[in-house]
């Protein structure tokens, strides 16, 4: 192990600019594309895939040319309206009695909400983005045609690109769909709700709002005595990464210990525990969370068992003192999380080559050296990157809480309680009272938070900078 | 046994005594055993209550005993004979139909992205993983309602194109989630790719034929979250479900414990919560014997 560490270190100073992976860039970019194009290349920029029909390319031309034709019919009828009325009408119209002119009542025109009209302008924002994208796209394809054929004699045929994207780019076709589906129904929806942060999308404006720039931000951070507060929020902000540390830590050792309690050579029935632990997970997770909130009411099943035995006299405050409220949903999420630990840890415990635990034995190493020096390097190693996407989740875990305190217990008037995180705050201002503008900066700050820890964190891990150190 | 016999050869040469070793070894398994069994006891309290009380004969939410004292078969008829007030029946259906789709969706998505994030090295990798990094620091409850006024510009939020919306919002993101099973590729040798790839491989035939069936145990774990997420989830659900013949049994449990139900429908809940946890329990277990398989052996010499 001490080699490889001494390696990585090498390598990380030797490499600190272009790292292992690094990948040179092709030949032909933007760049060149103007510089070293000839006529057809540079007409690409305005009239895509014509480079590509001159090296007879016809099929990839036609279909550059057909999304540029695309995106300007799209413009023409609908984007370039809803750019204008986002950036200018973001009030929307109101739904008004009209008169023709003999004065006979007409259907009124339809209510324009400023909802729709941001969603539409920021999805036109979106399309032209992706546009600008793939102009570049364009642009480098033009160059690609031009620069095969003049030092190949021909640029690949179709075939031969769909060929490519079998082998060589075949991540390419593989990253389509999946990154697809990361743009649509994870960008833009928070790009949506990030341009709502700047609006004044309250309870007191449902429908009709209007740009009011860092208002909000500035609400959520003074204290004006308002139901958001700076107070509250640094108050909420630090239960929140208490929470995650211990949802997070606890979990993955407790988990990791019981897996490998499991894994031992000497116990048997292994498949019969890992059944009995993994039980809990095949019961839905807020079944068990909304079952276990009833029975740790006052007069719920634990507390009035404890009652009949004689343990206690009154009812254990299981969600009313802020401190056991605290601790409790801790506790129980371990018998929530625990379970899940220990699936993902077992394959990986498994994985870890058995030659270096014999190595380490016939050297005379006992159970916990082995422990510090084998297991522990290499699971820190492989979990990482889910250590850090475990902290994230807890920063977000929204079903544990919301479901088993509900953020109890709140003090009256507080628009958070003593255990909510940001993230059910969060729901508690947009869902439940429609403040929609307070609830995006709260996301906002949140995810600042996050992306401090983490990106410090994984940026300095063994995972991130030597990929391959286990192999 | 054989595995003792070889120890405690090691043992020798470490110069010890076998005696002690094994007695180390019986005191060891003997905590092990406790802890694993008082644990155990934890773990299962709890849903063994959930078993009982869904065959209680008093349906109300109050109770005087822990466990119940009279038990019925009533709550499951009940629960998928009166479809009047709630259709359990079709909401488990639906979810079932989800979480088919979600599954398959969500294990091609994680195996593609992993796959090309630890095998090969193309000019977007570094910038894309740090993206979707950033972009799972973003509360998801945030995106909630932007979502489904996305679904409602698709025209997905009317009658049945709900199940339609919820495949879609259940497995679209799923491609961020490649972290852990990217790990797990890594630990793959590269030896066993480029051997695959001199035989003349493309790098899709490398992917299906080589790293797919080591990835085994892990595919597993993606394809249990991926048939889960529809079950668990209900935020989600809530938002883009509005009546109530759109609901899945997530939003079904949830509505029979609030004030109007529960003190009718908490045996019933009780059962709801058993129905639903058969299916995802036999996936479970038909799936649990791969996690013996380990990856030793992959590499010869």
């Amino acid at each position: 192990m001490a080699t490889t560490s001494k390696h990585v270190e090498a390598k990380k100073r030797k490499t600190k600019k272009v790292g292992a992976d690094y990948v040179a860039p092709a030949p032909w970019t933007v760049k060149h594309a103007f510089q070293k194009g000839d006529v057809f290349t540079r007409l690409s920029c305005v009239i895509f895939g014509l480079s590509n029909l001159a090296r007879k390319q016809i099929i990839k031309g036609i279909l550059f040319l057909a999304i540029e034709i695309l995106y300007i019919i799209y413009m023409v009828n609908t984007g370039a309206l809803a750019l204008d009325k986002l950036f200018t009408h973001l009030q929307g119209t109101k739904s008004e009695q009209r008169f023709s002119a003999s004065g006979i009542p007409l259907a009124p025109a339809p209510e324009e909400y400023s909802v729709t009209i941001l969603l539409y302008g920021v999805a036109a924002l979106f399309i032209t983005a992706a546009f600008v994208w793939f102009w570049t796209v364009n642009m480098r394809a033009a160059y690609k045609a031009q620069y095969l054929k003049e030092t190949t004699g021909h640029a690949p045929s179709f075939l031969d690109d769909v060929m490519d994207l079998k082998d060589g780019r075949a991540y390419v076709s593989m990253l389509f769909l999946p990154t697809l589906g990361i743009l649509i129904f994870t960008i833009l929806p928070l790009l949506f709700m990030i341009s709502m942060a700047f609006t004044s999308y309250d309870s007191a404006h449902p429908s009709h709002f209007d740009w009011v720039g860092f208002a909000n931000f500035k609400e959520v951070v003074s204290n004006d005595g308002g139901t958001v507060n700076g107070q509250l929020f640094l108050s909420v902000l630090l239960w929140t990464l208490i929470w995650a540390f211990f949802a997070t830590f606890l979990n993955y050792f407790l988990g990791m210990f019981l897996a490998m309690v499991i894994n031992r050579k000497t116990t048997r029935g292994k498949m019969f525990w890992r059944g009995v632990f993994s039980m809990s997970i095949a019961v839905p997770q807020f079944v068990s969370l909304l079952v276990m909130n009833t029975m740790l009411q006052p007069t719920g099943a634990v507390n009035r068992l404890l009652q009949s035995w004689g343990w206690i006299s009154g009812p254990l405050p299981f969600f009313t003192n802020a401190t056991w409220a605290r601790v409790t949903v801790i506790v129980i999420n371990l018998w929530v999380g625990i379970p899940f630990t220990i699936m993902q840890v077992t394959g990986i415990l498994q994985n870890i080559p058995a030659d270096l635990y014999e190595a380490a034995e016939l050297d005379g190493a006992n159970w916990w050296q082995q422990f510090c020096n084998i297991t522990m390097p290499y699971m820190i190693f492989v979990t990482t990157p889910y250590l850090i996407t475990t902290f994230t989740g807890n920063v977000n875990n929204f079903n544990v809480i919301y479901l088993l305190s509900g953020g109890d217990p709140t003090p009256v008037g507080a628009s958070a309680g003593k255990t909510d995180l940001l993230i059910t705050w969060l729901y508690k201002l947009t869902v439940d009272k429609g403040d929609y503008n307070s609830g995006a900066v709260i996301g906002i700050f949140t995810f600042i938070v996050l992306a401090v820890v983490a990106l410090l964190t994984y940026r300095s891990s063994g995972s991130y900078k030597n990929e391959e150190g286990f192999r | 046994m054989s595995n003792t016999q070889v120890e405690s050869g090691y043992a020798d040469k470490a110069g010890k005594g076998i005696h002690n070793q094994h007695n180390r070894r019986v005191i060891g398994d003997v905590l092990s055993y406790i802890l694993l069994t008082v644990l155990g006891i934890i773990w299962l309290l709890p849903i063994v209550w959930v078993f009982l009380e869904s065959f209680n004969q008093n349906s109300s939410s109050y109770q005087r005993t822990f466990f119940p004292t009279q038990y019925t078969f009533n709550n499951y008829k009940q629960l998928f004979t009166e479809t009047n007030v709630m259709n359990f029946g079709s909401m488990f259906l639906r979810t079932f139909i989800i979480a088919c789709f979600v599954c398959v969706i969500s294990v091609a998505f994680v195996l593609f992205v992993a796959y090309c994030m630890s095998r090969m090295r193309f000019r977007f990798r570094k910038p894309f993983m740090n993206i979707v990094l950033v972009l799972g620091m973003f509360p998801s409850i945030m995106a909630v309602v932007a979502v489904y006024f996305i679904l409602k510009a698709m025209n997905l939020t009317s009658g049945n194109w709900t199940v339609v919306a919820l495949i879609l919002v259940y497995s679209a993101g799923t491609g961020a989630g490649f972290y852990m099973m990217k790990g797990y590729m890594d630990t793959i040798p590269n030896s066993l790719d480029e051997a695959a790839m001199l035989d003349g491989c493309t790098r899709w035939q490398v992917f299906y034929k080589i790293i797919l069936p080591i990835c085994r145990p892990m595919i597993v774990y993606q394809a249990i979250t991926g048939f889960l997420a529809p079950w668990l989830d209900f935020v989600m659900a809530k938002a883009i479900c509005r009546t109530q013949d759109q609901y899945t049994v997530a939003l079904g449990l949830w509505q029979m414990l609030q004030k109007e139900y529960i003190s009718q429908w908490y045996a019933r809940f009780a059962a709801g919560a058993v129905v639903v946890s058969i299916p995802i329990a036999i996936l479970f277990m038909v799936m649990q014997r791969f996690y013996q398989e380990s990856m030793s052996g992959s590499v010869k010499g």
